[in-house]
């Protein structure tokens, strides 16, 4: 881990495995939709619609997946003050907010048809609004230090508060008789669900994940290169109150 | 202990003279019980029925309003910083401020909650249970509030900012409350059941908020 703590390295790494990333995403993602759309059969209940469910899982699988990344990203901030786990932090906030908004909006899409109202205040729900919440209030805290250590540290503490939401989301359809459906593929006694819809559900969450990777590193990088403009821009400042400090000292 | 008894009496003398600490809270929760009405229309049996539920969410925007007293004056004189670098240990200095800023504001509100519930038509049985609903559940917004009023100590305008942080956790607290004030006029639900989660909600925040905010000051001030 510590050789990847210089930025130097890490951009560089960046540059040459991003191609090959971006290449892997769109393909697993291309495939994924194929299936989706051509091969996953349509519901024997749901008709059609229930291809929703094929963006809409792997959005919501990837919003607890990010809040774990940014949890590790903390406890690197806190615990070992790596230097790029703030960096980590700091990219992935956005990125969990963008899929949590696309898990509740389709989910919203689907309920409408499905369950008759496009939302519904049960515990897996409510406890999904409260992690897009959680991602918002993380974001505001980013943007409103600006001291980037300080920011950092203050906003692994919350993200280490709030991460007792995730298991709270996780088996919030076992312990509340939530309209939500109960957990089909990660659960006890396996997955509850057909090979036929499992592989295309399996193939896009793996793409999503994928595309997750890719916007993060790229995210990453551009926090390294704004952190330097930043660390240039005071240089710069200061070299220039240097050439004045004299004049002004001649002056007075 | 000393230090600790210390504090906590400077706390109290502190509310009381900076004056209107606990009675502003009060009044600005017998502005919200009284602007509810105006919005919802005077219909006594539909108050009654959200009552406990008005009385909860007033409950907690007074005290989001009163956390930014918890640490900003000390952090304006520097007291804060006298504080971080005493023996003491700031975990135990915050968990004395927050039990101090309690009393002042929380318990205030939970001794007006029965007169201000009777303006709401909330009678008998529910009156007592949201009242000590509020009691014990208080503690626990004032506990996880002070984690955002922590985070947000040094920042010039952080008042808005520190309600979003706090509010998505407080959420717990807010449906047990309600559940345990509506049970306690009867229905399915027994009393004790959300009455206990709340406790538990209440001590848990207690035992863990000053750890994260004293990290918090730690990191920020």
């Amino acid at each position: 881990m510590l050789k990847y703590a210089n930025p130097t390295f890490f951009l560089r790494l960046v540059g040459a495995v991003l191609p090959w990333l971006w290449g892997a995403t769109i393909l697993t993602l291309g495939v994924g939709l194929y299936m989706t759309f051509l091969i996953a059969p349509a519901d024997y209940q749901q008709g059609e619609t229930v291809r929703i469910m094929y963006i809409h899982v792997p959005a919501a699988w990837l919003s607890m997946f990010i809040y774990t990344v940014m949890t590790l990203s903390a406890l690197g901030t806190l615990v070992w003050r790596h230097p790029l786990a703030d960096a980590s932090q700091q990219a992935a906030a956005p990125l969990g907010a963008g899929f949590t908004f696309i898990c509740l909006v389709t989910g919203s899409l689907w309920g409408k048809p499905m369950w008759g109202t496009w939302w519904v205040w049960d515990a897996r729900l409510t406890s999904v609004l409260v992690l897009f919440l959680i991602y918002l209030g993380l974001i505001a805290l980013w943007n409103t230090i600006e001291e980037p250590l300080k920011a950092a540290r203050a906003a692994a503490i919350l993200t280490l508060v709030g991460v007792v939401n995730i298991p709270i989301i996780k088996f919030s359809v076992d312990w509340w008789n939530t309209l939500h459906q109960p957990a089909s593929v990660l659960r006890m006694g396996g997955p509850a669900i057909h090979p036929t819809m499992l592989w295309p559900l399996l193939v896009m969450a793996v793409g999503a994940s994928l595309l997750f990777v890719c916007l993060h590193l790229m995210a990453i990088r551009n926090e390294i290169l704004r952190r330097r403009l930043r660390r240039l821009s005071y240089l710069a400042a200061e070299a220039a109150d240097h050439v004045l400090e004299p004049r002004a000292e001649a002056g007075a | 202990m000393r230090a600790l008894a210390a504090l906590f009496a400077r706390e109290l003398r502190l509310a009381n003279r900076a004056g209107g600490g606990g009675a502003m809270g009060v009044v600005f929760f017998l502005i919200l019980v009284t602007i509810v009405p105006f919005a919802i229309g005077p219909d006594l049996n539909l108050l009654a029925r959200i009552g406990p539920a008005i009385l909860w969410i007033a409950a907690l925007l007074s005290t989001l309003l009163g956390l930014d007293r918890l640490f900003l004056s000390d952090h304006e004189d520097g007291s804060l910083d006298l504080l971080e670098m005493a023996d003491t240990p700031l975990e135990l200095v915050v968990l004395v401020k927050c039990l101090a800023h309690w009393a002042v504001t929380g318990l205030p509100l939970v001794l007006a909650a029965p007169l201000f519930g009777v303006m709401l038509a909330v009678e008998g049985d529910a009156l007592w249970g949201v009242t000590a609903s509020l009691a014990v559940g208080t503690p626990a917004l004032t506990f996880i509030g002070a984690i955002g009023a922590a985070l947000t100590v040094s920042l010039r305008r952080g008042g808005l900012l520190m309600a979003i942080l706090v509010l998505p956790f407080t959420v717990p607290a807010l449906i047990f409350g309600v559940s345990a004030a509506s049970a306690a006029s009867g229905g399915t639900v027994p009393f004790l059941t959300p009455f206990l989660i709340l406790c538990a909600l209440s001590l848990a925040s207690m035992a863990l908020a000053p750890f994260a905010a004293a990290a918090a000051l730690r990191s920020g001030g």
